[in-house]
Formats: C-alpha cells, sequence, structure tokens
C-alpha cells in the first residue's frame, strides 16, 4: 500500500548537487582551503609559541580585570592552566582555542548583521527561521560530510562545521534583542528624524546589547562543543587526544584531555559573561 | 497663517481600509465599521488648525483616539487619508528626506513614559536630537545644556535615567525636545505618569516656559482638569472624532453635546463643592467634663488616633492624640489641658476643595470646620476624594 513508489532519490540528488557545488565553486574553495588554512595553521602555531608563562599570567591579569577586580577566576584560571600544560597539553590547548576563537568571531561576523536582517524584515524572518531551525536540529555529524568534500580534512573544516552548528543563537539572539527594544524609544528616535542606520547604531544595537552578547556567549559554547566532533575529521588540540583516547579504550588520558576542554569552556564562558555584566552597567 | 493645518485626518487600522472610509462617509458609528470591515476607526475625519504660540489640547478618553491623532501630525503613524500641513507643506505626501527634515527641525516630541534612552547620560540625552543632525559635539554640548538648565536640570547632566525620579526623567524629556529649537512642541500625555503633586508642578513649569518660550504647543491628555489649566483651546475627542474646539471657557459654558456636558459637570463639581458639602459630624470629648481615661476610651471606640476637645458650648479648644491620653493616664495626669495640642488645621463652611486639599495634605489629623469659634465639622482625607469623584452623598451623617 505504501509502496506505491520508488524510493525518492534524496539522498543521490544531493550527492550530486554537493558534486556539482564542489566542481562550480572550486576557484572559491581551493583558496579558502589554502589561504585560510595556512592563516588558521599559523595563528595556531604563533600561540603555541608564545611561552605559556606569559600567555597564563596574561589570561589571569585580564580575568582579574574582566571580572570587576574579583580573585576567584584569575586564581582559577592560573591553576587551570598550568595543569594543562603539566599534562603536556599545551599546544593542543592552543590549537582548540584558535579554532573556538577563529569560528566564533566568524559565527559572529556572519550572525549580526543576519540577526538584524530578520529583526527589520518579516519576510527575512519567516525565511530565515526554519534555516536556523534546520542547521541546529540536524546532527552534527552530518556537517563533516560536506566540510570534507568541500575542504579536505584538517581545520577549515572544522570550521566549517563549527560555522554552521554555532552561528544560529548569535542570529536569534540579535533578532530577538533588537525586536525587544521598546516600541516607545523607536518611536522616539523615529520622532528625532533618525536615519535608519542613526536609528540602529544609536539605539537599537547599544539596547539589544546585552541580549546579543547572551546569543555571542552561547555561540562561542556551542562552537566549543563542535571541538571534539570536529576531531573526527582531522581538526587538531584537545578533540584530537580525547578521539584517539576513545579508539584505544584509553580512559585516563581521554579524561585529561576532556578535563582540558572543560578548564578551557569555563573560562571562556566566564569571560564572555562578564564582558555582558560590564556593559549592562 | 496657522502652524498646523489639519483638514479631513483619518486613520484605518486593519486591511479594509477602503471600505472602512467609505462606511465613515456615511456616517456609520466605529462599532458599525468594526462589525463590517474588521478595521478599527482609530482617527475620524478630524479638521483643526493650531496658531502660532497657542497651547492646543487635544483631549479625551482611552481610546478615544488622541494619541493616534498626534502621531498622525509628525507621521509617526501614517494616515489613511487627509492632511497634514506644517508651514504650508503637507506632511501626508512629503517624501521620507522631507519627512525628516521636518522632524528634526520643526518638531519634536515628548512622551507619555519619557523614553528616555537608559544606556545615554542625561546630557547625551539631551543632545540626542542635534547629535542625529550632525552638529558637532561642542555646540551640541552648548545647546543640550542650555536647555537642561532651562528646565532646570544643570547639576545632573552626568548621571543616567535610571537615577532620576519620574519628574525628572520627563523633564529631561522636555529638555530634549527643545534642545532642537522646534516650531513645534508635541506633547503626548507627557504628565500622565507623574503623581499629582509633581504634575502641577510641571504644568505650572510648563506654563512659565511658554511665557518666554512661544512655542506652538499640542498637548494630549486625558485629565480635563490639567486640559482647562494649560490650554488656550481645547478639542475634546470621542471614538475617533473631535466633539467640540474651543477656549476653556467655551467648553465649559457652551457644551456642544451631552458628552461635552457629562465631563463639564464633573469639573463644577470639584470646584463648586465647599467643607460644608463634605465634612461630618465630629467625635468630641468636653474639655470642662472629661479627662484622657475617657478621651481615650471614646478614641478606642470609635477606632480613632486623635479627638478633637471643645468646652461646653461647643468651641474648639484643640485636639489630644491618643498616644498622648495613654501616657497621661499612665502617669496619672487628670486635666485634659496639659496634652492639648492647638496647632489644629481649621478652615471655614466655605472654603473651598482646592484650598482643602493643601492643607489635609500636610495634616496628621482632620480638618476642622470651624464657624464663628464653634466646631462645626470634621474633614477626613476619604471624604475630600470622594467629593471629587462625585459621590455627593458623603454628608448624608453630618449634623
Amino acid at each position: 500500500m505504501l509502496d506505491f513508489m520508488d524510493t525518492i532519490p534524496v539522498g543521490p540528488a544531493v550527492k550530486s548537487a554537493t558534486e556539482w557545488i564542489q566542481d562550480t565553486f572550486a576557484f572559491l574553495f581551493d583558496p579558502i582551503k589554502n589561504q585560510f588554512g595556512d592563516f588558521m595553521d599559523w595563528t595556531a602555531e604563533k600561540l603555541a609559541e608564545l611561552p605559556p608563562i606569559l600567555v597564563i599570567l596574561l589570561v589571569a591579569v585580564l580575568a582579574f580585570f574582566i571580572t570587576g577586580k574579583r580573585i576567584g577566576l584569575p586564581i582559577f584560571s592560573i591553576v587551570g592552566l598550568w595543569f594543562v600544560y603539566n599534562q603536556g597539553l599545551w599546544e593542543q590547548l592552543m590549537q582548540t582555542f584558535s579554532l573556538v576563537l577563529i569560528s566564533s568571531l566568524l559565527s559572529v561576523i556572519i550572525g549580526v548583521p543576519f540577526g538584524i536582517l530578520m529583526s527589520k524584515s518579516k519576510t527575512a524572518e519567516t525565511i530565515i527561521t526554519p534555516i536556523l531551525d534546520f542547521m541546529q536540529t540536524m546532527p552534527a555529524f552530518v556537517y563533516l560530510i560536506p566540510a570534507v568534500v568541500f575542504f579536505g580534512i584538517g581545520m577549515v573544516p572544522g570550521i566549517f562545521a563549527s560555522l554552521i552548528f554555532a552561528t544560529p543563537p548569535t542570529v536569534r539572539f540579535t533578532n530577538l534583542g533588537i525586536r525587544q527594544v521598546s516600541k516607545e524609544l523607536v518611536e522616539a528616535a523615529d520622532a528625532f528624524g533618525t536615519t535608519g542606520s542613526q536609528k540602529l547604531f544609536k539605539v537599537e544595537l547599544p539596547m539589544a546589547k546585552s541580549t546579543i552578547m547572551a546569543g555571542i556567549n552561547q555561540t562561542v559554547m556551542l562552537s566549543l562543543s563542535m571541538v571534539v566532533i570536529a576531531s573526527m575529521i582531522g581538526a587538531p588540540g584537545l578533540g584530537r587526544e580525547v578521539l584517539s583516547s576513545l579508539q584505544r579504550s584509553q580512559i585516563g588520558p581521554g579524561f585529561v584531555a576532556g578535563i582540558g576542554i572543560v578548564i578551557l569552556a569555563i573560562i571562556i564562558d566566564r569571560f564572555t559573561q562578564s564582558l555582558n555584566k560590564k556593559q549592562v552597567n | 497663517m496657522p502652524v498646523i493645518s489639519v483638514k479631513d485626518l483619518s486613520k484605518v487600522f486593519g486591511k479594509n481600509t477602503k471600505e472602512a472610509l467609505k462606511l465613515l462617509e456615511q456616517g456609520k458609528s466605529k462599532e458599525e465599521i468594526l462589525k463590517q470591515t474588521g478595521s478599527t476607526v482609530g482617527v475620524n475625519r478630524s479638521s483643526f488648525d493650531v496658531e502660532e504660540g497657542e497651547i492646543f489640547v487635544i483631549m479625551g478618553l482611552s481610546g478615544s483616539g488622541k494619541s493616534t491623532l498626534v502621531r498622525l501630525l509628525n507621521r509617526l503613524i501614517e494616515p489613511t487619508e487627509g492632511s497634514v500641513l506644517v508651514d504650508g507643506e503637507n506632511l501626508s505626501t512629503m517624501n521620507k528626506e522631507d519627512l525628516r527634515r521636518v522632524r528634526r527641525e520643526k518638531m519634536s516630541m515628548v512622551f507619555q513614559k519619557f523614553a528616555l534612552f537608559p544606556h545615554r547620560s542625561i546630557m547625551e540625552n539631551a543632545e540626542f536630537g542635534l547629535e542625529i543632525q550632525g552638529m558637532d559635539k561642542e555646540k551640541r554640548s552648548k545647546k543640550a545644556r542650555e536647555s537642561l538648565e532651562l528646565v532646570g536640570l544643570g547639576e545632573y547632566i552626568h548621571q543616567y535615567p535610571s537615577q532620576l525620579s519620574g519628574g525628572m526623567q520627563q523633564r529631561v524629556g522636555l529638555a530634549r525636545a527643545l534642545a532642537n529649537d522646534p516650531e513645534v512642541l508635541l506633547m503626548d500625555e507627557a504628565f500622565s505618569a507623574l503623581d499629582p503633586l509633581i504634575r502641577k508642578d510641571m504644568q505650572d513649569e510648563l506654563l512659565d516656559l511658554q511665557e518666554t518660550m512661544k512655542k506652538t504647543i499640542i498637548f494630549i491628555t486625558h485629565d480635563l482638569d490639567e486640559a482647562l489649566r494649560i490650554g488656550d483651546r481645547i478639542a475634546l475627542m470621542k471614538d475617533g472624532s473631535i466633539v467640540q474646539i474651543g477656549t476653556p471657557e467655551e467648553i465649559l459654558v457652551n457644551p456642544a453635546n451631552d458628552y461635552v456636558e457629562r465631563f463639564v459637570e464633573d469639573v463644577d463639581r470639584s470646584k463648586v463643592l465647599t467643607a460644608e458639602h463634605i465634612m461630618k459630624r465630629p467625635e468630641t470629648i468636653n474639655i470642662e467634663k472629661h479627662g484622657p481615661r475617657v478621651a481615650l476610651e471614646r478614641m478606642k471606640e470609635e477606632g480613632l488616633s486623635s479627638i478633637y476637645v471643645t468646652d461646653g458650648k461647643r468651641n474648639l479648644k484643640g485636639y489630644v492624640t491618643a498616644d498622648d491620653a495613654s501616657d497621661a493616664r499612665k502617669n496619672e495626669v487628670r486635666d485634659l489641658n496639659q496634652i492639648l495640642k492647638t496647632d489644629v488645621p481649621t478652615v471655614s463652611r466655605e472654603t473651598s476643595m482646592h484650598e482643602i486639599f493643601e492643607i489635609i495634605h500636610n495634616s496628621p489629623v482632620p480638618i476642622a470646620v470651624v464657624d464663628e469659634g464653634k466646631l462645626v465639622g470634621i474633614i477626613v482625607r476619604g471624604a475630600v476624594i470622594a467629593g471629587l469623584v462625585g459621590e455627593s452623598e458623603v454628608n448624608e451623617d453630618h449634623a
């Protein structure tokens, strides 16, 4: 009864579409793969070359000022980062950090403008919302496949997959933040004769800032969570340690690398949250 | 030439605006149109002129369309039909750029809930309109400071809106609007969110400012007292239509229809009522016969915290408080004179309610109504409020 027609060839269609994209946009993908890949490697290398003691101290000092001269986060940073160093995972930590840093930056650069677009246009919102739902609910592993097809293996496809997975919160929260600006304030801005961009930059974005920052915090956390998954396609860093421990059933090293990710996550999370709190006041 | 000339201005909210307009022409009511087309009439074919330098009050209850009307004047809401001429330029058909120019140079708006930008300091708020126009920093700071000083906030320029009280916030709103030096000031229920006393201060201040500024002010309010106080002319709105336009006197003396008359009645009541109408029979004790013990018991019976004291001929002597009386009883004081307080707030039978308001505001005890030295009644706060609302039965138990 249900077999009234053959399997609809969705899979093959996606496959041929992907191949078509790969061939057609090779001129685009190849330079990204090569030059952006070089840039990524360079960033990770430079970060790893910095003397660890300097990095640890720098993070601690920043933490001290960013949390309003409180002592908790600086101490945690010193102890946590030293522990990672002590376990011989410093280079991996820096690789992971550069991956998270670059992919979050890109997510924000792409996400905020889309969020603004959504907040300004009902049509854009109607179109973008289901796409965001799709991006967030599709299992993250699935993104690895086209990422590899387009960009080979390594850091670049990791960032590509992480972008798809981690950008939606920034878009959503930017949209939400701007839509939440009170109607009377928008009216006030209009009544004084603002242009669209004056209204956006002088009223809407400043008012939406804390909401947008909450979205960015989510984005950063999500891109960190992609790190382990992205290691399956050769992204270096702490995730790769976890993966290889998994493959060899070595609980010890796996656990240590996992702890390293947790430490990094806590530090990044507290940093972005404190930035947000500061701007609210 | 009028500064603002409004002609046949209508606003219909909803999808079926054309049909709704047609029905409006046929004289159908707001409800009928809503039923037939699903569209809501915000403003119904309103026309009026506002002359230079006058305070034109648009008055109506909530839902009467007054807030919509004021937003049509600077096109925060797009009109469905009709025209708004500002200095002869038709606002309702001009392009976006011209509209921005008019909003920047000719009209400023003050909002009911102040609409200050919380992320900007008081100074930066006042500068906003000038900043939008691209004026350089030094010049706009100077102007903003001047206009903040005009409203008495020169000291607060580095504070943020959340640090100020409601009254002060609205002064900032006013300063922000004045900094642009507009010809027309649109004030949308500008004082409605303020406490009654502060509201009155602000009204006085606006009138003082107007003495020197001579701006054209369009003031929206739902409060007829406010309208009568500050308006040179008043337009009364009901269901989106203007029912009557006239000076306060014209509206009071010649109400155009029953609806207007009902408002006017309310006003007369509060102006006509005097102490005699709202006082009630006083609980008293006789200083010649009674001591603190009786005073205390009487207060307990009646649930009072103070009681008036008279002599045998009802001549007012003063009052005693429950606290003093109970202290006196403990210390075995027998003579009421020792605890008698004489700083009694008194009024005569003819004192108007407006004066009573101010006296009772500062008084810890009910006001005594005195006729030739004799206590004839007392006035409690509740009675004043009841009198204002128009419950004429408050005096039923007055002796």
